[in-house]
């Protein structure tokens, strides 16, 4: 199953790479630049799904009381973060060549991804600070949940923030896409989702055998 | 007892201990005159008064996480909480008795800081008041939920700033937006839109903070 997903991931991105080189029309405005929007883009969005994703498990985990839910939020939300520091990396990356600076507070979903970024980490503060048992899982799962609550009230906040702090004065990619810009974006959003969905599925494998080793560990000692 | 009687006691419980102890409230105080003054050396000669109303932000947002941290100290060392949990009162009447009491003593120093504040910096102005107003109820509930979440961790009075900071921008956003702008309408609504939808949210997860 996970070594399927595995490859069908690596084709994707093999796939979405090539694309965004030798197919997608170079932009009139940003030229080359503009490339590393086929990556920032899927990057955040996959970002976000992990997020949803570890959101939607700690709900059912509250409401089922199964304990593979807890697991699963956990590992959601821990590529989440992954996705969300790559999201910050290459979003700098991107503000480096077109505006000159590492770091804009202009732009909206890079801020969000900050605040994000900061509420996710204190996820493993929380974890790690909190005896493994059913109340860790509790408190994993409310705060998961406190996380979709607060990305469209932050994203809000830092669009009303905007009229007194400064104008946007920049718009990261235009919404005009071409139609060979949008199918590229497509297959590297693909490639990105199933990426992580093949990292979720060997992570969680990972984990579990982890378990299992301890708890059989635990018979053979004395 | 019904609910609002849980509460009502709940709430004595916990005015009372103040009153007694006065521990937590001369603090808040003491606390937010210190940090008024330490904010007037942070702000250069020059600055306009609209700097001093973000610090007043600043101010309201670290004089309430000093309170609530110290909101369920008392019930973790002496085990309240655990007879809380098992008496027969519904779990969220905890929750809603400590934000009261949060905001009791958050909103009896505000008296005594937004005058200082007048004094010091900047007349404050019916909006600015209204937002106070408005994001006491944001900061009480959302942080007397984190403050049973961090009670519970090994880090306690440790991790709490962690988790309220990221949950406390939005209100920060709101309240200086009110105090800054010429229309601070909007901004009051966010403000509202915050307490309501995480108060509620707050309301319905305190059950799983505390009881396993």
């Amino acid at each position: 199953m996970s070594s399927r997903n595995s490859w069908l991931s690596l084709a994707l991105m093999a796939a979405a790479i090539a694309l965004v080189a030798f197919y997608a029309p170079e932009d009139a405005n940003q030229g080359l630049s503009q490339k590393i929007f086929y990556f920032h883009v899927p990057i955040a969005l996959t970002a976000y799904a992990c997020f949803g994703w570890g959101a939607w498990k700690a709900l059912r985990y509250l409401w089922r009381r199964e304990e593979h839910y807890d697991l699963e939020s956990y590992v959601a939300i821990h590529l989440g973060v992954i996705f969300g520091a790559m999201t910050l990396l290459t979003g700098s990356i991107w503000a480096k060549i077109s505006w000159g600076v590492w770091w804009t507070w202009s732009s909206n979903q890079l801020v969000l991804f900050l605040v994000l970024f900061l509420f996710y980490s204190t996820y493993f503060m929380l974890r790690f600070s909190v005896e493994d048992g059913p109340m860790r899982a509790n408190l994993s799962a409310v705060y998961a949940l406190f996380g979709v609550v607060l990305i469209p009230i932050s994203f809000l906040a830092i669009r009303l923030a905007n009229d007194f702090i400064h104008p946007t004065v920049f718009t990261s990619a235009g919404p005009q896409m071409s139609g060979s810009m949008f199918a590229t974006f497509c297959v590297c959003l693909a490639a990105f989702l199933a990426l992580a969905a093949s990292f979720y599925g060997i992570e969680l494998a990972g984990k579990r055998l982890d378990a299992k080793l301890r708890e059989l560990r635990e018979l053979l000692s004395p | 007892m019904n609910y609002a009687g849980d509460v009502a006691a709940l709430l004595r419980k916990d005015l009372l201990l103040e009153l007694r102890a006065k521990e937590t409230l001369p603090a808040m105080a003491i606390f937010v005159l210190a940090a008024l003054t330490v904010f007037h050396f942070a702000l250069p000669s020059g600055s306009s008064d609209l700097a001093a109303d973000g610090l007043l932000w600043i101010a309201i947002l670290f004089t309430a996480l000093l309170g609530l941290s110290r909101a369920f100290v008392a019930e973790r060392e002496q085990g309240v909480l655990d007879g809380l949990v098992m008496s027969p009162c519904d779990r969220s009447a905890i929750w809603l008795a400590k934000s009261l009491s949060a905001l009791t003593f958050l909103v009896l120093v505000e008296a005594i800081a937004l005058p200082a504040f007048s004094v010091f910096f900047a007349p404050v102005s019916l909006t600015t008041v209204a937002a106070v107003a408005l994001a006491d109820v944001g900061l009480c509930t959302v942080g007397t939920l984190l403050a049973a979440m961090a009670v519970a961790s090994r880090t306690r009075e440790l991790l709490l700033p962690l988790l309220f900071l990221p949950l406390a921008l939005p209100i920060v956003v709101g309240g200086v937006g009110a105090s800054v702008t010429a229309n601070g309408g909007r901004y009051l609504g966010f403000l509202l839109v915050y307490d309501l939808v995480f108060a509620i949210i707050c309301w319905a997860s305190f059950e799983y903070v505390v009881a396993e």
